[in-house]
């Protein structure tokens, strides 16, 4: 990451060892995933043992160490999603993206990530594709997304 | 915005906030929360600002975004006051004739109301809605009536009044007195008495000592936590700062989920704005007590949800617990007196010291006071959040407030507690919800989760989906939680796969005792709940698996064989189109047919078919 990024984070954080976690959080959402690079500088600044810093990025499900694709699916498989038909959705998506979850089409477009629960229960099962919330997902509708994300990445690529 | 030096500053600033509602004369109450924006209230949101603005209404219409208001399966929400009107499913393309009908003429809109999916009865008003009728929202029904954004909102709602109660005279003990005499017990899944908690705090030497809020809910299928510091932010703050004077501290964090952007997000807000008025820093209220706040985004570890690993993570460290020979509230946060409260413990606080422990305690069981609030998800038909007194029965919850089973199917348990807690089947529905009483049951009231269950559901498969998640959130320091929840996965998948054996249920029960009485914390300690209380209830659900390779509810992949009945096939070929793995065939208008060998039984059809004509067997 650039190194004024982190500059900058630090400047907020502090760099006391104790604002690891919160230090990788804004790496995370500054690069949208925590490199190799980015946790050899977090440990020279921070003063942690870089295996540690490793052990923290790697221990906690918010951090992505490998980039993310250009669109990120989160499927929500908690507990009243999975009851809800959850299972299907990631089905749905192995068989139109060919990538099981924790996976990133070849071509950079797109990851499929699984959360826990987004507490947004009432509505499963829910799946959010670029920070935006879809509720009461099929896996028809889930189709229909992917395809016009799909038809979106086309259409920009022959416009360019 | 100057700051609040003293009490009577405080009251002059309520004051002068009501002069300035007074004038509003219509107040358009909308959901903002996480669920209604899933549904899309942002756009009906901002289609009713710019319809005000047009209309020149923004003065005397006050629109007023909430957080969650609990009814998610109807959102967005959108309540007229005066009046209490209650509009349903509300779009940006309704807003127009809800400003020109209802706000300029006071004429109802029918198509927007509530109906009765049961009577098909139409309902005006929230208080006429079954949903709601067997509630009791004391801590939730605040969040209709204040933007979280808005500490003006708070402090015109009497907030923040319980906490100069506190300064203007209460001494620490007699705060601890107040809550133990209420009766609050942790909200979050332990149950531990909230007072006593506190006077072991106050009594432990170490400076400085910490409060903490722990905002990591991370049950799947609960989202209480979420709701109430998303839509009532400076209530658990009030809490926080009651709390942090009864034991002595000078510093505080809220501990949550980055699962949670808005939570996030509102608690960052509420902390500057209470800073910025002096509910928070160097000198609260001019009283000279000081403690101030930091928001603290959690990992996304389940096992964090333990106090030790909690504070671990806030130390910047991976998420281990340790032993609790020393409790956190002598050694906790950097081996400092901590307190770790939950949220909607938390936010119940300032409630008991405001209207005094007597009216809290005033409902609830023997053991269990107050109002408790659940999440209500799963296959019922009525999905929300639900606050009910300690004691309510879980048929009201589930059938009264619930509205019973979706789409005309069975219900056959409710499992509460989430990982950590189990199922229970609905011949034990008339009992009282409460800490005792779920446990003795093998199940627990947990943080609040109350994911409802059908013939649909397969109750191996459930007790599989959460050992796979504790197998997942294992934080791997002990053995027994380690390897004895593999283990026990392995065994499960033997049965859902159809390699079941009769005396491996016997090893199950077994291994749940030994994982359940060595593991260092209670991750471990509860993690067979959930397999205990289905072997208990549901034995019969084990013994088709292992005994008749057959899986009731057709969920077990390896168990079922999906058909198509051509009775019922319309032949519109939904399912054709939707079948990943081309296994259907047939043409236009005639019943189609499954090719067993191409069918993988992700059960996609099932879902698809408008005509219920796939056969699970």
């Amino acid at each position: 990451m650039a190194a004024e990024t982190l500059d900058a984070i630090l400047e907020r954080r502090g760099s006391d060892r104790d604002q690891l976690v919160e230090v990788l959080q804004d790496v995370q959402e500054a690069d949208g995933y925590v490199s190799e690079a980015a946790m050899r500088q977090v440990s020279e600044r921070l003063d942690v043992p870089l295996i540690e810093v490793y052990r923290v990025a790697s221990f906690y499900s918010a951090f992505s160490l490998a980039p993310r694709g250009k669109h990120v699916l989160t499927v929500c498989m908690g507990t009243a999603c999975h009851v809800r038909g959850a299972p299907a959705l990631l089905d749905e998506v192995a068989a139109r993206l060919e990538i099981g979850e924790g996976g990133t089409t070849d071509d950079g477009l797109f990851t499929v990530e699984r959360v826990n629960c987004l507490g947004a229960c009432a509505l499963g099962p829910v799946v959010v594709v670029d920070g935006v919330y879809h509720d009461h997902m099929t896996p028809a509708k889930l189709r229909k997304l992917i395809r016009s994300l799909q038809d979106a990445e086309r259409k920009e690529l022959l416009d360019a | 915005m100057p700051s609040l030096a003293s009490l009577e500053a405080l009251s002059e600033m309520r004051q002068e906030v009501r002069g300035r509602f007074a004038s509003v004369k219509t107040t358009l109450t909308i959901c903002g929360g996480t669920g209604c924006q899933a549904s899309g209230a942002a756009s009906a949101i901002d289609a009713l600002r710019e319809g005000l603005r047009q209309r020149g209404l923004s003065e005397t219409v006050h629109l007023r975004v909430t957080g969650c208001q609990g009814f998610c399966e109807q959102g967005p929400v959108l309540v007229v006051e005066p009046g209490d009107l209650l509009y349903c499913h509300v779009r940006p393309d309704d807003v127009d004739e809800i400003l020109t009908r209802t706000v300029a003429e006071g004429e109802v809109i029918d198509r927007l109301l509530y109906r009765d999916p049961v009577t098909g009865e139409v309902v005006r008003t929230e208080p006429e809605i079954p949903f709601y009728r067997a509630q009791d929202r004391a801590l939730l029904g605040g969040n209709r009536r204040l933007n979280p954004q808005s500490i003006d909102d708070y402090i015109a709602a009497d907030g923040y009044a319980a906490l100069g109660k506190v300064l203007a005279g209460m001494a620490p003990d007699a705060v601890i007195a107040e809550v133990r005499a209420a009766g609050l017990r942790g909200r979050g899944g332990g149950g531990f008495p909230t007072g006593d908690k506190w006077a072991a705090c106050r009594a432990a030497d170490g400076d400085p000592k910490y409060v903490i809020c722990n905002a990591d809910e991370g049950d799947p299928g609960a989202y209480m936590d979420r709701s109430i510091l998303e839509g009532n932010p400076h209530s658990v703050l009030e809490g926080m700062v009651i709390a942090a004077y009864a034991v002595g501290a000078s510093h505080g964090y809220i501990y949550v989920r980055k699962e949670y952007p808005l939570a996030v997000e509102h608690a960052r807000q509420a902390v500057e704005q209470a800073r910025e008025h002096g509910l928070l820093g160097a000198n609260i209220l001019g009283s000279g007590f000081a403690f101030d706040v930091e928001v603290a985004r959690g990992g996304g570890a389940f096992v964090c949800g333990e106090s030790t690993a909690l504070m671990a993570s806030l130390e910047g460290k991976v998420g281990e617990p340790r032993a609790k020979d020393v409790h956190t509230v002598r050694e906790g946060l950097r081996g400092r007196p901590t307190v770790l409260n939950n949220v909607e413990t938390l936010a119940n606080v300032p409630r008991i010291v405001s209207q005094g422990a007597a009216s809290f305690a005033a409902k609830g069981t023997a053991g269990s006071k107050g109002t408790k609030i659940f999440a209500l998800t799963g296959r019922v038909r009525n999905t929300g959040l639900v606050e009910v007194a300690m004691g309510t029965s879980l048929r009201t919850i589930v059938y009264d407030i619930g509205g019973g089973a979706a789409d005309g199917r069975t219900i056959k348990a409710v499992q509460t507690g989430g990982p950590s807690g189990g199922c229970l089947p609905e011949r034990l529905f008339d009992l009282p919800v409460d800490y005792e009483t779920l446990a003795e049951a093998g199940s627990m009231v947990g943080s609040g989760g109350m994911v409802v269950m059908d013939d649909h559901t397969c109750m191996v498969d459930v007790a599989k989906y959460f050992l796979e998640f504790l197998q997942g959130e294992s934080c791997g320091k002990c053995v027994p939680c380690r390897l004895g929840i593999d283990r026990m996965l392995e065994i499960l998948t033997d049965v859902s796969e159809g390699r079941g054996r009769p005396e491996q249920l016997d090893l199950l029960e077994e291994l749940a005792d030994t994982v359940a009485t060595t593991s260092l914390c209670a991750l471990g300690k509860t993690a067979p709940n959930p397999v205990l209380s289905t072997l208990k209830y549901f034995r019969d659900e084990y013994d088709a698996h292992i005994n008749e390779g057959r899986c009731p509810a057709g969920v077990c992949k390896s168990l079922v064989t999906f058909t198509i009945d051509p009775e019922k096939c319309a032949g519109c070929g939904a399912c054709l189109r939707a079948c990943p793995s081309q296994a259907i065939t047939g043409t236009s208008k005639q019943p189609h047919a499954i090719d067993p060998d191409q069918c993988t039984r992700c059960g996609i059809c099932r879902q698809e078919c408008r005509f219920d004509a796939i056969q699970v067997a």
